[in-house]
């Protein structure tokens, strides 16, 4: 047991944090979008921070050199990402899914060919894409998926309604899920595409988020012809490609990381603010509640770093990347609320107002917050997870 | 980064787990739970001659010259199996005193005998104010050539019915500081004056009411500086709140693999109900206090045995674990249901040891204070 990080290590870190401390603009720290807040000017500076990222090899610093990447150690990654978290990197989500789940995916089952065209763009921050999983009636259950991919004699013609796009109206691609063999058992027809999102036949339509901000989309495919290349990994063993990848880098460290700093923020104007002479942080109450989440977060942290630890073994993380996730969302919440409790009115009063505090930045949070146990699997599914792989409780 | 347990760790773990299976049944924790000593002689031995009270002393005090981490490891199996008796008060709260500010003659006597299991020792710190702060310490110790005569009552105090020694702390100097004028007295337990009551607990742990009624001790009793004996306290504190950590991890991770089981075994409406997401979610709770409390409860234990700055993590580690292993065995007899409400189960031994260990040595409250002081707030 040891629970230093190594020298290199701790060197890596205060070179990330140099880095960041120059190439971090101040017109984004201007516009600080928190998570499903972006806007077409902050999509743009986080592509361009992106793009800087994966010129220093940063951005998908697991990646092997010829692919851009940095074969950097399971730990530097995780230093990294905790840094980028916490000193509020221009990011964006789809940036992440891009380079976490999408390149991986090519690398496990992409052919050669695809492994080239597609993995330096993502790990130059070139190639975005999005995520054609969910539809109208596949959430949860995202193995009931129906839109349908045809195989004919120089391609595929798709067919159907995506949801829930992450970005679908910004991202060059979309990492497609569909049904290639309507007659096979729930988990057996479906396959892998790479749709460019400039095909004809493809309808983006916005879904405006609970932030007012147009980060979902609904994409429609109508008769949407790609070549045959586009198919990645083999045909009808699609679920299991996507099944592998949901367990890729999934240590939850930015949520911890970004909270932290959420945390110390409440900690300062708790610190700062007077209520009857006496700052707030002296009532007796609202200490507990802050130690609280202090405690909390670190759970949090060492779940996360455990998590990182298992991969540097060379072991693979399954239902411990659900219970990181699953726990964080619900820090994340209660920080949210205990903030909301701290700040009483002011908590409400978005940033547009001169009274507002902190950058509205709770108020925010207290909305973007609802997201993180739902997407990417609900904490139900999650916990389902947790029972059935990690504890052997059986499903019927 | 390293959450691994080393190879030699791994065997003590297996070692113990194997050991307090055969040895440590809990027909006999039941035994000792209903018995009014809540020892056995001859589990105590046995668990001496492996070498587990000795486990972190020096070799030449005829210990083991092993760290706290291991002892940590130890202590998560002894939780996961629950043994009754005093090895946390003779091991951990008296023999790491001794170890750490004992006199060189005092090591050599009483660590061999700790070590070999010759003897018990209790540590009587808490009186009636309930709390583990310095100026709750009322007991006086006044000094008069070379004499002490202790005087004053002490209360949840673990194991003082079985201890042939106390290790008593009572303040020697008033001073405005509550901290300063604080001195440990190593009390032999027969000395005239000592009496001794068994309270009947949650947890039917030996927790006892000492009255020192005049007690006279010599000089050589004391254990450290006199006056300065409340570094050693909070060191001593520190320590057991972590080890008392393990354990409880090891109670709740018991709690947790005995729910799991019953619930792939008992069928209702023709299929196990551990088939039903309502179970399976209260186990996918237990399984991630379990996992975090074990997480923050060994980065604690790896920073006391290092001997790097601990008092944050400690506390940390206590806030969570307190109210976690609650959580982990309300939830497993929820899942147990009716049978989990007789005395004939066993489940609600681990219930009891949740609430026994939740207050000890501070509640989650208490700990969470440590954590707003130990960052400036």
């Amino acid at each position: 047991m040891d629970f230093r990080f190594t020298e290199d290590e701790e060197a890596f870190r205060q070179e990330v944090r140099q880095w960041l401390k120059q190439e971090i603009s101040q017109r984004w720290i201007e516009l600080d979008p928190g998570i499903w807040e972006e806007t077409e000017e902050s999509w743009a500076l986080a592509r361009q921070f992106q793009r800087k990222l994966g010129q220093k090899g940063w951005l998908a610093p697991a990646y092997p050199r010829e692919y851009g990447g940095l074969e950097l150690s399971h730990m530097k990654r995780l230093v990294l990402a905790e840094e980028l978290a916490y000193n509020r990197s221009p990011i964006s989500i789809e940036g992440e899914i891009t380079v976490n789940w999408v390149g991986p995916s090519i690398m496990l089952f992409g052919t050669e060919r695809q492994r080239k065209e597609y993995l330096g763009g993502i790990a130059r921050g070139e190639a975005i894409f999005c995520l054609g999983y969910s539809e109208p009636n596949a959430g949860s259950d995202l193995a009931s998926l129906q839109t349908r991919a045809v195989e004919v004699e120089d391609g595929y013609v798709i067919n159907g309604q995506k949801t829930w796009c992450s970005y679908g109206h910004l991202a060059d691609y979309c990492w497609l899920a569909a049904r290639t063999d309507p007659d096979a058992s729930r988990h057996e027809g479906i396959s892998i595409f790479v749709v460019d999102m400039k095909t004809p036949g493809i309808t983006v339509r916005p879904l405006i988020n609970i932030l007012n901000r147009h980060s979902f989309n609904e994409v429609f495919f109508d008769d949407v012809r790609i070549p045959k290349e586009n198919l990645v990994g083999q045909k009808n063993k699609g679920w299991y490609q996507l099944v592998i990848a949901l367990d890729i880098e999934r240590s939850s460290i930015g949520y911890a990381a970004g909270n932290q700093r959420i945390i110390e923020e409440l900690i300062r104007y708790a610190s700062e603010t007077k209520q009857d002479g006496a700052p707030l942080v002296s009532n007796p109450l609202i200490r507990n509640e802050l130690a609280q989440l202090v405690v909390e977060n670190e759970v949090a942290r060492m779940m996360a770093y455990r998590i990182a630890w298992m991969f540097s073994r060379g072991l693979h993380p399954s239902y411990e990347s659900s219970m990181s996730m699953v726990f964080v969302s619900e820090v994340m919440r209660h920080t949210a609320n205990v903030g909301m409790r701290i700040l009483g009115h002011y908590g409400a009063l978005d940033r547009d107002s001169k009274w507002a505090v902190m950058n509205a930045r709770i108020m925010r949070m207290c909305l973007s917050s609802l997201s993180i146990g739902v997407g990417g699997g609900s904490n139900e599914i999650q916990r389902n997870i947790i029972a059935i792989r990690g504890l052997g409780l059986p499903r019927k | 980064m390293d959450f691994g347990l080393s190879e030699e760790q791994e065997m003590l773990k297996k070692a113990a787990r194997d050991f307090l299976q055969k040895e440590c049944p809990k027909r006999l924790v039941r035994q000792l739970d209903e018995s009014d000593t809540g020892h056995s002689p001859e589990l105590w031995h046995k668990m001496a001659q492996l070498g587990w009270m000795g486990l972190v002393f020096p070799e030449q005090c005829g210990g083991g010259d092993r760290s706290f981490l291991d002892l940590a490891v130890l202590l998560e199996e002894m939780g996961y199996n629950i043994v009754p008796g005093p090895f946390f008060s003779t091991v951990v709260l008296c023999g790491l005193a001794i170890l750490m500010a004992g006199s060189e003659e005092q090591k050599m006597e009483f660590l061999p005998k700790i070590a070999n299991g010759e003897v018990i020792l209790s540590f009587a710190l808490t009186e009636p104010a309930a709390s583990y702060d310095a100026a709750s310490v009322k007991t006086k110790a006044v000094g008069h050539n070379g004499e002490y005569v202790i005087k004053g009552t002490k209360l949840f105090v673990l194991n003082a019915n079985v201890a042939d020694y106390i290790l008593c702390v009572a303040r020697t100097r008033r001073s405005k500081n509550p901290e300063a004028g604080i001195t440990l007295f190593l009390v032999d337990a027969r000395s005239p004056g000592v009496k001794c009551t068994l309270l009947k607990t949650l947890a039917r742990d030996k927790q006892c009411e000492v009255v020192f009624d005049d007690v006279a001790v010599s000089e050589k009793s004391i254990v450290g500086k006199r006056d300065e004996g409340w570094e050693v306290v909070k060191d001593v504190l520190q320590k057991a709140t972590v080890a008392k950590c393990a354990e409880m991890v090891g109670g709740a991770q018991a709690a947790l693999d005995m729910a799991v089981d019953y619930a792939k075994g008992r069928v209702q409406f023709g299929r196990p109900i551990g088939s039903f997401q309502a179970i399976q979610h209260y186990c996918a709770n237990m399984a991630t206090d379990v996992g975090g409390s074990r997480f923050v409860t060994w980065k604690a234990a790896w920073k006391v045995s290092e001997g790097l700055p601990a008092a944050l993590d400690v506390a940390i580690a206590k806030a969570w674990a307190s109210e976690a292993y609650g959580r982990v065995t309300l939830a497993a007899h929820q899942i147990f249901g009716a049978i989990g409400f007789t005395m004939d189960h066993d489940i609600h031994l681990y219930y009891r040891q949740a609430k026994a260990a939740e207050v000890m040595f501070g509640d989650a409250g208490f700990q969470r204070a440590v954590v707003a002081r130990e960052l400036g707030f």
